[in-house]
């Protein structure tokens, strides 16, 4: 006989797991907390669908994090967030997504707008070649913000939200340029939310990066999602396992597993998630 | 003993990490199969008397410690090296968790083995054992089901083993019973009657480690943490 256990009613030791204020064992986030809705999403290259009727409810002031083999779909739905793909003349859309309950991909959304509320950190730091102080304020002079005082608050809560502002306050003049790769990384980041955005995509943002330097943007990751909804697309489990919330594991353009981390590390519903994870996949 | 581990546990792309998950695997039913034979031995020195055989029990102690101690390093070198996740990470816990409780059931054989060699002493009667020599055996027996049940992780063999319990516990409860009787009626039969108290309290602590490893298999195959939970729940959850 194979007994069937339904996953999402786990055995509770008779403790009202709801008074604990964690989601144990709950897989969906109650609706008025979802930043972005992604419904029924499909996505052609060309003639290649690449992502498959994709459903999805990305939880606001959490870290969500993607993973999945390479070419699975994962950067490309994280791209779809504020619309990079639209760079790209062969690819068409179907489908919804919503940020706040507001479609994002209707032609008539403002672009620069949307990508002001929803800021990307690519895998490689790209920091402008200026200095630190006007990487950070970029965004703001661009929206016509001058107010010097201002700007130098901005700067310094962005670089210190960063967890970089104590090793680069007293050089905030000098080019970007100079820093450590760890650090460039974590200049984007606070170039990013300088303009306070809603939502924080990160595609693979320290995969480039040293095992220190890692440790320090995945506590930056933790600590923004005080104020940000956060977007991890990660090649490396362990760190989708220590930093996010919530997992959503891809296969070949198919969502095929989403649920709390610690769940879907532990006890993954489908077996295909459960072999990628385990390394069986291959 | 059929071992789960040939399916569809061995297909990591590392095979050097199928071999490590093997290898720990298979020295627990190792080091399972002594501490089976401990209880045993145990259990007979105990019932015939026979303190030699209890010594020799005593002694071969330090065989069981040293494999969980060793299983235990190997245990953590696979946490450290593979992180594993899911199936393979409940694999680690679970095994953890076993061969303490086994280490344990070490300790109890060591415990009965030391009462026989007490008793001998007090020249007892043989028919004062026999009720211990057949919680013994339910207890051995619980023993030996629940290592089946880690060598083929299967479910329905552990629920059975947790089941068993219940029997245990009221066949020690009787022997408390009647000893305590003896005592009342003659004085001079409480050394004796301790130890078989001692000894009783023993087998009855194996068949609840039994079903602590039981839990691990059942932890292992289905994820659910099944500890503290009332068996009737636990079985209306797992048959669905």
């Amino acid at each position: 006989m194979k007994p069937s256990l339904n996953m999402k009613t786990p055995l509770t030791h008779g403790v009202d797991i709801s008074a604990l204020g964690r989601k144990i064992g709950q897989d969906a986030p109650s609706r008025a907390d979802i930043c972005l809705a992604v419904q029924n999403l499909k996505l052609f290259y060309g003639d290649k669908l690449a992502l498959k009727s994709i459903d999805l409810e990305i939880p606001r002031k959490r870290v969500t994090a993607f993973i999945g083999p390479s070419g699975c779909g994962k950067s490309t739905l994280l791209r779809c967030f504020n619309r990079m793909n639209d760079l790209i003349d062969s690819v068409t859309i179907e489908g919804t997504i919503l940020l706040d309950g507001h479609s994002i991909l209707h032609p008539a959304v403002n672009v620069a707008d949307l990508r002001r509320r929803v800021g990307m950190v690519f895998q490689k730091p790209n920091p402008f070649p200026k200095s630190i102080y006007e990487n950070v304020t970029y965004g703001l002079r661009i929206q016509g913000v001058n107010n010097r005082r201002l700007l130098d608050e901005i700067v310094e809560r962005s670089l210190k939200r960063a967890a970089l502002w104590d090793e680069v306050k007293d050089r905030l003049h000098d080019s970007a340029m100079g820093l450590s790769g760890g650090q460039q990384q974590r200049l984007v980041i606070a170039r990013a939310i300088a303009i306070e955005p809603e939502v924080i995509l990160l595609d693979e943002p320290a995969s480039a990066l040293d095992p220190i330097s890692t440790l320090k943007i995945e506590e930056l990751i933790y600590e923004l999602k005080a104020n940000y909804t956060i977007v991890i697309v990660t090649h490396n489990m362990q760190q989708a396992a220590r930093v996010s919330d919530y997992t959503a594991f891809m296969y070949m353009g198919e969502l095929i597993e989403f649920g709390p981390t610690d769940r879907l590390f532990t006890t993954p519903a489908k077996k295909q998630t459960e072999d990628y994870i385990t390394g069986r996949y291959g | 003993m059929a071992n789960f581990l040939d399916n569809e546990t061995l297909q990591h792309v590392s095979k050097q990490f199928d071999n490590e998950l093997l290898d720990v695997h298979s020295r627990i039913l190792r080091m399972g199969g002594l501490v089976q034979e401990q209880v045993g031995l145990a259990v007979r020195a105990l019932s015939e008397g026979d303190t030699e055989l209890a010594e020799q029990v005593i002694a071969d102690d330090y065989k069981i410690n040293s494999m969980e101690v060793s299983i235990d390093e190997e245990c953590t070198q696979i946490l450290a090296r593979r992180q594993p996740t899911a199936r393979d990470l409940r694999l680690v816990v679970a095994s953890i968790k076993a061969i303490t409780d086994l280490e344990r059931i070490g300790d109890e054989a060591k415990r009965i083995a030391r009462h026989a060699v007490d008793m001998a002493a007090h020249f007892p009667k043989r028919n004062q054992f026999t009720d211990l020599a057949h919680l013994g055996a339910h207890a051995g027996g619980m023993l030996r089901d629940s290592l089946d049940a880690f060598a083929r992780m299967d479910v329905e063999q552990a629920l059975r083993v947790v089941q068993e319990d219940k029997m245990v516990n009221s066949e020690y409860e009787g022997i408390m019973r009647q000893q305590l009787t003896y005592m009342m009626e003659d004085p001079r039969s409480i050394p004796v009657s301790l130890s078989i108290m001692w000894s009783a309290r023993s087998l009855e602590r194996i068949g609840d480690r039994s079903c602590n490893i039981c839990e691990y298999v059942i932890y292992y195959v289905k994820g659910k943490d099944i500890r503290h939970i009332k068996l009737e729940e636990v079985e209306k959850d797992l048959r669905g």
